[in-house]
């Protein structure tokens, strides 16, 4: 009769998986990256090892993307716009570590000399600290989110009109970066780092670090974020998801319970663009394109919405399909794309993990519209 | 985006919001000393200029158990839609006792205060287990970050299982709701009510689609109920009616057409004219 | 063109007298077409442009065919001197500038050398000389050309001109120019009564040639100053009135092509609750419908080329509509229900298109080009032209609105889907075929959206890339307007479109679209009704 006590938050093949993946992040790519010289079978190159941790990045915000739209059946179409915020944040940081060794020998960064500023602008006070820009890469996105969560769920903006206002958000916020006045570099944005912490940016162990450091947030973001679906928290957001009113009138303010996971979703998108950042050595405008946002939502599609787990491997899956076809057959990529989105929904509708479970479980409830 | 708003939602802080200082409010009692739980005065709501309330007038005495009848579009939910939250009324005060004013609340805020709602469809988290239902249901800190930490006491999962076997669930518990029967959601939907432990319950159609033994059932549930708490009941069901056996209110475009018991209600030339007339 | 301070330097130098003169043998030479003045035709080929620009301005208060030959001829480098005489060259033969006898064309001639100065000076002249051509047509434009840069001593070209006038435009025209000739008089008041007349002008030169008058520098007099700084103020004024109504018609024209593009969202988000991302690429479609067409008729009509954009109308609708029609039968349909997704399927049916588009057309910008009729334009105020394109593009979407309203309202078809969008369940019960009106509402939408494309192939680029910018501002006319109403859209789309472009001319146009946008979600916290039109009793 009694319900089981919560189950633990991962089960002995999860937390071997989870093992698995550490140690191959943080001791064999490592390992093989250092240990073999360039040219030998079984060296990682830097390549791999840069697009290993932006794929990573992507994981994190593959993740974020399932909290709010697995979970809480809230598809967002601007969530590049938070991964933005984040990477500027942090873009900041790497601009000031450049100190005197950009083209123009000054102390400000080379974009703004070529604009004739004399001085910084108030909002990059502070962003020569390292913890600073850290945490401005995690309180900006989750500011905006909030702010901007706030209007649209306390007016009961839901479904597609959530998604499509979200998407005029970050293509507005493109815009305005776009801007040279805007002072954050324009159309080129930030490039041409030099430092991080004072190790130069391109030798390997500092790249190596910040792989590391990837792997680490994104096994943290997948722990979080499991656990926090596993709380009664959790419980109440799906059953806002399936049955709004219900839960309204059984006493849950939807209004809350969306915008936290709203804002954790935000704010783990920063966290993710700000170890983006460092690591592809670029942040601009485009990073918030419309485009660029949906994209996030079919690595969660393809993976399979509500799972996690899926959604992080949907986000290596479509990302190196990406970089294979980009190099291949770049013209072909798009057609790819596109079919990839129809496909998944018309077919897959619960994605790659659906695929893996379908066979076991015959009694699964209905799916349920988000 | 007010700071009251904001220390509510966050860290879950209800400031008084008619306290010039912002001190934090008392939960709201609801004060039956007149013996009465639920007044409409006088309520209006139109739509696109169809009135679907015009001018209701409706008391509901604590601990009553009171029937609604009426044929369709005589705004039946909308008077519940009204008392939840759900519609704000164009015109006319509604209040929960003598002090809670309805139509100051949020849908959430009305429920905590002690209102509880029955969907004429029946409404179950359908992904969740029976239990699971149940359990969101009960009782509890219902704010968003409280609700992180929330963990199931004993009594509290005790108190969960004997709801189970009351509403006749008991080996369901782990079941999905959406694999339930009809009549088992509704019965799921009654428990999940009886776990709020509402002081007024709005039942809409209750047992749309249950079996005459599951009807007879609900009855006397309901009947057990009053009392303690205070049920509105909608139906079409006159069986199930006659076996609750509480006044009757008959609602007619809007409005209050007849009042009394089961034979008064019945032996009325202007309910016969409604129902039977035209 | 001769700057202004020069002009004013020389103009001063002219006297009175001078002008007056000028007057009464230009009327003699009205009546004689008497040969220009030998000596005077050789100062033309002087080494000297001062003496050039002196020559010119005399030749040009004698009106008349062999002036305005012997001016034009130097103005096309065709003035040569040789021995003395100054010869108008024409091809292989040459005659004599002053006489008009025809000689041989000498081996050492030499070409008369005309600099930019000089050229100024001649289109001002032959400007002038225009003023007395029978043709309407031509004394407007050569009426238009002195505007703002009237030369010193031709007011009394001007006033005789003026005195032979009878088109009323025409001569408002000429007496502004006069008054513009009249600010280099000596005499203060006549300078000071320029001013004023100046003052009623719209134009920018207007307002240039007054601005040096109110400066100590540019003007002695203080009574003149005044009248100068009080005219530039109330030329201000109009040119920003005229600016602002410019802008508010290219807003009208943005707004109803996003009314085009608006109406079909808006009922295939009533009919069926989907927002269709590939919206923008059905815009696309009936652009490069227009495209097509052109190469068409550029290879096998070119002599109705400028035909080919209505002859395209069919085109763009059908095309769209088709392409509309196969996408709801092949994806949509199969997601009825789940909004979301559809969301997502039809971003993939964008992506497809746009790459479609890059493999059939490139991934450049394709021209197309207005037809003959479209441009140019009709100018209802001094200053503020209407470009026909976008008059008729502001036409077409009217009719195309009406045709809608008429087929919404009129029709069977419309009768099914007005019914299906207010209750999908009961329409079907009632025998309302709801699949087909599905189809037939998505292609409808569709078609509507490629002649949008077809409008805006007319005033942007065409390119693959194309509907992706407007398709964000078709989604915010739809938001802003609720839906299931043709009114809120055309309400919406309008007003989108002059709200975007009178911000635009104030704060520059990112700013501008951040703002409307930041607008609408602050709109849609205080009139959620915008969104959601239909109020009533329904379940979540």
């Amino acid at each position: 009769m009694r319900e089981p006590p919560l189950p633990p938050l991962l089960d002995a093949r999860q937390r071997a998986g989870l093992g698995i993946f550490l140690a191959a992040a943080l001791i064999l790519v490592p390992a093989l990256h250092l240990v073999f010289p360039p040219g030998h079978v079984l060296h990682v190159s830097t390549y791999t090892v840069t697009l290993l941790g932006k794929i990573m990045c992507y994981a994190i915000v593959a993740v974020a993307m399932d909290l709010i739209w697995g979970y809480g059946g809230i598809l967002s179409l601007g969530h590049g716009l938070f991964f933005a915020l984040g990477g500027y944040a942090f873009g900041m940081y790497l601009m000031r570590q450049i100190g005197r060794d950009g083209s123009y020998r000054s102390e400000l960064p080379d974009f703004m000399v070529f604009l004739d500023w004399k001085d910084l602008p108030w909002y990059w006070a502070g962003s020569e600290h390292f913890l600073w820009a850290a945490a401005l890469s995690i309180a900006a996105p989750a500011l905006a989110a909030f702010v901007f969560g706030y209007f649209a769920f306390r007016s009961r903006i839901k479904g597609v009109y959530f998604s499509i206002i979200t998407q005029a958000l970050t293509y507005a916020a493109m815009l305005l970066f776009f801007r040279n006045e805007t002072g954050f570099g324009g159309n080129n944005g930030f490039t041409d780092f030099k430092r991080v912490l004072g190790y130069p940016i391109t030798s390997p162990e500092t790249r190596l670090a910040l792989f590391g450091v990837t792997a680490g947030a994104l096994a943290l973001s997948f722990l979080f974020v499991r656990w926090l679906v596993n709380s009664k928290y959790g419980r109440v957001l799906t059953a806002i998801r399936d049955a709004e009113s219900r839960a309204m009138f059984i006493g849950y303010d939807p209004l809350w319970f969306k915008l936290f996971a709203w804002t954790v979703s935000a704010t783990l998108c920063g966290v993710a663009g700000a170890l983006y950042v460092p690591q592809v050595g670029i942040i601009n405008p485009s990073e918030m394109s419309v485009a660029n946002s949906i994209e996030i939502a079919v690595w969660v599609a393809v993976g399979g919405r509500g799972t996690l787990i899926g959604p992080i491997a949907g986000a290596f899956a479509v990302n190196l399909a990406k970089s294979w076809f980009t190099v291949s057959f770049p013209e072909y990529w798009l057609f790819f794309l596109g079919l990839l989105f129809i496909v998944v929904t018309l077919r897959l509708p619960r994605g790659l993990a659906g695929l893996w479970r379908a066979p076991r479980r015959k009694d699964a409830p209905p799916e349920a519209e988000p | 985006m007010s700071v009251r708003d904001v220390l509510r939602g966050i860290i879950g802080i209800e400031l008084d919001e008619n306290d010039p200082f912002g001190r934090p409010a008392r939960r709201r009692t609801l004060d039956i000393s007149h013996n009465v739980i639920l007044y409409l005065e006088d309520i209006t709501v139109s739509f696109d200029g169809f009135k679907a309330l015009n001018k209701l007038n409706l008391t509901i005495d604590a601990g009553e158990l009171r029937c609604i009848i009426g044929p369709n579009g005589a705004g039946k939910t909308t008077m519940m839609d009204v008392v939840t939250g759900k519609t704000r009324p164009d015109s006319g005060t509604a209040f929960f006792g003598q002090s809670i004013d309805l139509a100051s609340l949020t849908e959430a805020q009305i429920a905590h205060a002690g209102v509880g709602r029955k969907f004429q469809k029946p409404t179950v988290f359908e992904r969740h287990s029976a239990f699971g239902n149940l359990e969101l249901a009960m009782t509890a800190d219902k704010r968003a970050l409280p609700s992180l930490v929330a963990r199931l006491r004993d009594e509290e999962r005790d108190r969960i299982a004997d709801t189970l076997r009351l509403i006749g669930l008991g080996g369901e518990a782990d079941r999905p709701a959406g694999l339930l029967s009809h009549g088992q959601k509704q019965w799921l939907e009654i428990g999940m009510l009886l776990m709020q432990d509402p002081r007024l319950l709005l039942l809409d159609e209750p047992v749309a689609g249950m079996t005459d033994d599951e009807t007879m059932r609900t009855a006397e549930l309901f009947v057990s109920l009053a009392g303690k708490h205070s049920l509105v009941v909608v139906e079409h069901d006159m069986a199930f009616i006659e076996a609750l056996g509480g006044r009757i209110t008959v609602l007619h475009e809007g409005a209050v057409l007849a009042e009394g018991d089961l034979a008064a209600v019945q032996n009325d030339p202007r309910v016969i004219e409604v129902y039977l007339g035209r | 063109m001769m700057p202004v301070a020069d002009f004013y330097s020389s103009s001063l130098k002219v006297p009175m007298l001078k002008s007056l003169l000028a007057v009464s043998s230009f009327v003699c030479a009205l009546a004689a077409h008497a040969a220009p003045d030998a000596a005077l035709v050789r100062r033309l080929a002087d080494a000297d442009s001062g003496v050039k620009v002196a020559a010119i301005r005399e030749l040009a208060r004698t009106p008349g065919p062999d002036v305005l030959r012997l001016l034009e001829a130097m103005s096309e480098g065709r003035l040569a001197l040789a021995g003395g005489a100054v010869l108008i060259v024409d091809g292989g033969s040459a005659f004599d500038a002053a006489t008009g006898a025809a000689v041989k064309a000498p081996e050492n001639a030499e070409a008369v050398t005309v600099n930019n100065r000089i050229r100024g000076e001649l289109g001002n002249a032959l400007a002038a000389l225009g003023l007395f051509d029978p043709d309407p047509a031509v004394r407007l434009a050569s009426a238009r050309k002195l505007q703002g840069k009237a030369a010193a001593g031709m007011e009394a070209v001007l006033s005789s001109a003026l005195a032979r006038e009878s088109d009323p435009r025409i001569k408002d025209l000429l007496a502004l120019t006069r008054a513009q000739a009249h600010l280099s008089s000596a005499d203060p008041a006549v300078r000071r009564a320029a001013v004023r007349a100046l003052s009623g002008s719209s134009s920018p030169a207007v307002r240039g040639l007054l601005l040096p008058l109110t400066g100590k520098d540019g003007e002695a007099d203080a009574r003149v100053r005044q009248a100068a700084i009080s005219a530039v103020k109330s030329i201000d004024g109009r040119l920003a009135l005229t600016e602002n109504l410019g802008r508010a018609f290219s807003g009208l024209s943005l707004g109803s092509i996003l009314l085009l593009g608006a109406l079909g969202l808006a009922v295939i988000y009533g009919v069926m609750g989907v927002i269709n991302m590939a919206h923008g690429e059905l815009l696309m479609i009936g652009a490069y419908s227009a495209y097509a067409m052109q190469t068409v008729f550029r290879n096998h009509f070119p002599e109705a080329i400028d035909w080919y954009l209505p002859a395209a109308i069919p085109l763009a609708f059908f095309s769209a509509a088709a392409t509309g029609a196969l996408m709801e039968r092949t994806v949509i349909r199969w997601l009825y229900g789940r909004a979301l997704e559809t969301l997502l399927a039809t971003w993939g049916l964008s992506l497809i298109l746009i790459q479609a588009a890059r493999a059939l057309f490139g991934a450049q910008n394709v021209e197309v080009a207005n037809p003959g009729w479209m441009s140019g334009g009709v100018e209802i105020l001094p200053n503020l032209l209407l470009p026909w394109n976008r008059v008729i593009i502001i036409g077409f979407a009217l009719c195309v609105l009406l045709l809608m309203w008429a087929l919404m309202n009129r029709t069977r078809l419309g009768m099914f889907v007005r019914a299906v969008t207010q209750n999908r369940a009961m329409a079907g019960c009632v025998g309302v075929p709801t699949a087909r009106v599905d189809t037939l509402a998505f292609a409808l939408g569709a078609g509507v959206a490629g002649l949008g494309g077809l409008a805006l192939s007319q005033i942007s680029n065409v390119g693959p890339d194309m509907g992706q910018s407007y398709i964000v501002d078709a989604f915010m006319v739809v938001v802003l307007g609720g839906v299931g109403q043709l009114a809120g859209a055309v309400w919406a789309a309008l007003g989108l479109g002059v709200v975007t472009k009178l911000l635009e001319g104030w704060s520059g146009a990112v700013i501008a679209k951040i703002v409307v946008l930041a607008f609408i979600i602050v709109f849609i916290q205080k009139r959620p009704q915008g969104l959601f039109a239909l109020k009533g009793r329904f379940a979540d």
